[in-house]
């Protein structure tokens, strides 16, 4: 690593904070997305705010790009090294600073675990509502990043809107103070502006989290049926019931499979596709809702539709749903996950595209989708050692994303462009939206530092391309979706 | 300003935008201090651009022009038993979806699933250059680009014209049933806001009126569970439930701000709950009235005529008055100016004073 840009990162951190040996990279140089690596010049592992904002400013001074970093699940290639370019490693920046019951809310530092924010909430009865499969160990820093969602969306929204107040260090090195952690706001909404920058503007130092009270009651169903289209018109029938489930999700055939497999779920025999509907609220509102739930779900055909008659029996639904993806990838040496969102009447017909995409490219493609969103999850299984199928794999990912675009919906509901669809973002915006995008991006980071090549198309090449399953992936801690 | 157009068509609104090298749009007016600028801004009415352009009721998204009066959307969606949940305030008065979203205006509804922010899905607006630029997107769920959509609520016209917004709504609740929850004094309504906020009930307003000595509640669910979910709730206290031609009556006299004393100006306030106490201490001494909205975390408070905003110590913005626009803000940082600059290099729109 050059000696300048080392010498100032060693004036900021001890030695056993600021790796640069090969060996000690190698963790570093992919994320979620393995398909790419990259490794970076060097890893600095602050531990105070004050140490990032340090970093940062000596990255502005020698013109050094960086890359924030939490637990590195990002799916889209968000916290992928940049070539010549450090990553800073925010893990030890893992505080819950406070957390206030009367006001329900938490302020946390980046490297906090989604799922800690509502282990530390639950003693006073509340959570934390945005939940991507990978929150026992991603951080909040990278959802804030990267606007992360998870199964209760439609209900609920995603990251940005549960941030209420973040303290960064901006790429030009300023320290500035977004939302004032109220609930309510005056002026332009900054903290909303800042949530989902893709790592382009700085780095969150502080987050304030608004708290929602826990649902006091529960009525989760497992309905499977014969047809991916009967699931989809059952969507469609509790939508315009006027109900409002806190969840609805989707699996089909090959991630049942999978997860048959993988968990021993049990599901019902010869389905397509299994519907899960989870109603939520308090007890009286739930005992009236379930009743016209279960109606509907009773009409609409069904091979078997089972109500959780007991927590233990709703934490199975869901651990059969939350572990499909890696369930899935089991079945593969390789794959890729796309998230592109279409509007909820198309997912039949944007369903039958994807089969019809997948057979014609000769790969597999397993599907498990936020129903009620219109959020895909398309799988796409390949072997990376094939020569070509990586490039088939991918050339069928771009053909899923133009689909939801084509369809008025769009390229990533979720995990964000990163670098994984950075050339797709034109499909979806024009030359001056994309200019706008960009000004922004320059007046947050005018030097271009701040994960340069992700977002924005025509980026430094793609790094390489690696095989197999991410090491935390094959030790069973992380899931991509 | 002194000189106003009314285009009738985007494409006049683009040419309007462009036409003056000083401009500020503005919706039905329902705000007036929010356009209230030096008289060579060339003012750009939008009441004329009024059309809901798409609705999908199974997609549970419109998309409408921005002068679209509120009380027409909401009767739209009401015929498919669809609201807005955040309950954006002044609608009988005439206020537009664009001039609420550009307020950033939210209602006693928000306390349950959030403002006009959480609703908000994509927006058209033209930037300083005369571009006509969509961003954010028309579906519920969408990662793609920074959320300018969001960033554009609470910009008042500063940062970019709104053209057209795409909006979320939700399945309207069967029922409603709204309870009077007598408290004693300040401290013991925040008590109240802080308990409902954290309770199973999941209520949809608690707001405490002007010079009202108590805190009314508003439960929204399945028609016949809202009394079983009140009799705990009326326990707390020594309430009673309000007629539903009473209720209706006492939410619309709270969203039309008219208990405002005429002349007086009127503020909003973005607030801690425990704020509440002191702040209203402190109007009270001017001689003002507070109406406290959304569990406490948002107030809306009236002066007398020449009353300065700033002695209450908190940040506040002006609708009515002609006091400062901002009152008790912190200076803004450098990259306020840079992203000013970026969206509108010549200074077409005026600045947050």
């Amino acid at each position: 690593m050059p000696a300048e840009a080392l010498r100032r990162l060693s004036a900021i951190l001890p030695a056993d904070r600021l790796l640069w040996q090969p060996a000690h990279l190698a963790a570093y140089q992919s994320d979620a997305l393995t398909a790419f690596q990259s490794p970076p010049l060097a890893v600095a592992i602050p531990e105070t705010a004050d140490e990032v904002i340090a970093l940062v400013r000596a990255c502005h001074a020698g013109r050094l790009p960086f890359v924030a970093r939490g637990s590195g699940t990002s799916l889209s290639g968000g916290s992928l090294p940049v070539r010549g370019g450090i990553v800073i490693a925010l893990n030890r920046l893992n505080r819950i600073l406070r957390l206030d019951p009367a006001e329900r809310i938490a302020v946390v530092e980046p490297g906090v675990i989604n799922l800690a924010v509502t282990a530390a909430a639950a003693p006073h009865g509340l959570h934390y509502a945005p939940d991507p499969s990978s929150q026992s160990i991603c951080t909040i820093g990278g959802n804030v990043a990267f606007n992360s969602g998870g199964a209760h969306c439609l209900k609920y929204g995603m990251t940005s809107n549960h941030v209420l107040g973040l303290r960064a260090v901006l790429a030009t090195g300023e320290v500035v103070d977004f939302g004032s952690g109220r609930r309510e706001q005056l002026g332009p909404d900054w903290c909303g502006l800042f949530t989902g920058h893709e790592g382009l503007f700085g780095i969150a130092l502080e987050i304030t989290l608004q708290l929602l009270p826990r649902a006091e009651c529960f009525h989760t169903v497992l309905a499977g049926y014969r047809t991916l289209e009967q699931a989809g018109d059952a969507v469609s029938a509790i939508v315009a019931s006027g109900l409002l489930p806190g969840a609805i999700e989707i699996m089909d055939a090959l991630a049942l499979e999978a997860a048959k497999a993988a968990v021993h779920a049990d599901y019902p025999p010869h389905c397509e596709a299994v519907l899960i509907v989870e109603l939520e609220g308090p007890r009286e509102a739930v005992a009236a809702d379930r009743l016209r739930l279960d109606a509907l779900l009773a009409a609409s055909g069904p091979v078997e539709a089972r109500p959780a008659r007991n927590p233990a029996e709703r934490l199975a639904i869901w651990k059969g749903r939350k572990s499909a993806f890696s369930a899935v990838g089991r079945l593969s040496p390789d794959f890729i996950v796309q998230d592109g969102v279409v509007p909820r009447r198309r997912l039949g017909e944007a369903l039958r595209r994807i089969g019809e995409f997948s057979r014609e490219a000769g790969l597999r493609c397993a599907n498990v989708f936020h129903a009620g969103d219109g959020n895909l999850h398309p799988l796409i299984l390949y072997n990376g050692r094939t020569p070509g199928e990586l490039e088939r794999a991918e050339a069928l990912a771009g053909r899923i994303l133009r689909l939801c675009v084509d369809m008025g919906g769009s390229i990533t509901g979720e995990h964000g462009i990163g670098v994984e669809k950075r050339d797709y973002l034109p499909a979806m915006f024009a030359p001056d939206e994309i200019d706008c995008l960009q000004r922004i991006r320059a007046a947050f980071d005018p030097l271009g530092i701040a994960n340069p090549g992700k977002m924005f198309p025509a980026g430094e090449a793609p790094a390489l391309h690696a095989h197999g399953p991410h090491p935390l992936e094959r030790a069973g801690v992380i899931s991509r979706e | 300003m002194k000189t106003v157009v009314t285009p009738a068509t985007t494409a006049e609104l683009i040419d309007a935008v462009r036409s003056a090298p000083r401009v500020l749009a503005f919706g039905a007016g329902t705000k007036p201090r929010l356009s209230l600028v030096d008289d060579d801004v060339l003012g750009i009415s939008t009441v004329k651009l009024s059309s809901l352009v798409e609705y999908e009721p199974d997609e549970y998204t419109f998309t409408a022009l921005a002068g679209t009066p509120l009380r027409d959307l909401a009767a739209v969606l009401a015929e498919k038993r669809q609201y807005l949940p955040f309950d954006p305030p002044l609608a009988a008065a005439g206020a537009t979806l664009g001039g609420t979203v550009a307020a950033g205006l939210s209602g006693p509804g928000r306390l349950r699933y959030g403002g006009v922010r959480d609703f908000i899905l994509g927006v058209r607006f033209i930037d300083g250059s005369g571009r006509s630029l969509r961003l954010g997107g028309k579906v519920v769920k969408n990662a793609a680009g920074f959320d300018l959509p969001k960033f554009l609520v609470g910009s008042l016209g500063r940062l970019g014209v709104i053209t057209e917004l795409t909006f979320k709504v939700f399945p309207r609740p069967a029922s409603t049933l709204t309870l009077r929850l007598p408290v004693s004094d300040p401290q013991q309504a925040v008590t109240l806001f802080e308990a409902l906020g954290s309770g199973r009930w999941e209520v949809e307003a608690a707001d405490l009126p002007p010079s009202a000595d108590a805190v009314y509640v508003r439960l929204a669910g399945p028609e016949g569970t809202l009394p079983l979910i009140a009799r705990e709730l009326l326990e707390l206290g020594s309430g009673h439930t309000l007629e539903p031609a009473v209720a209706t009556a006492f939410w619309d006299h709270l969203q039309a701000q008219t208990w405002r004393a005429p002349g007086n100006s009127l503020h909003k306030l973005a607030l801690r709950p425990r704020e509440a106490p002191a702040l209203l201490q402190q109007v009270a001494a001017m001689g003002g009235q507070v109406h406290l909205s959304s569990a406490g975390s948002l107030a809306w408070v009236a002066l007398p005529v020449d009353s300065d905003a700033g002695r209450l110590g908190l940040q506040a913005m002006t609708l009515h008055g002609s006091g400062p626009l901002f009152t008790g803000r912190a200076a803004e940082p450098d990259i306020a100016r840079a992203i000013k600059l970026a969206l509108d290099p010549v200074h077409r729109f005026p600045g947050f004073a």
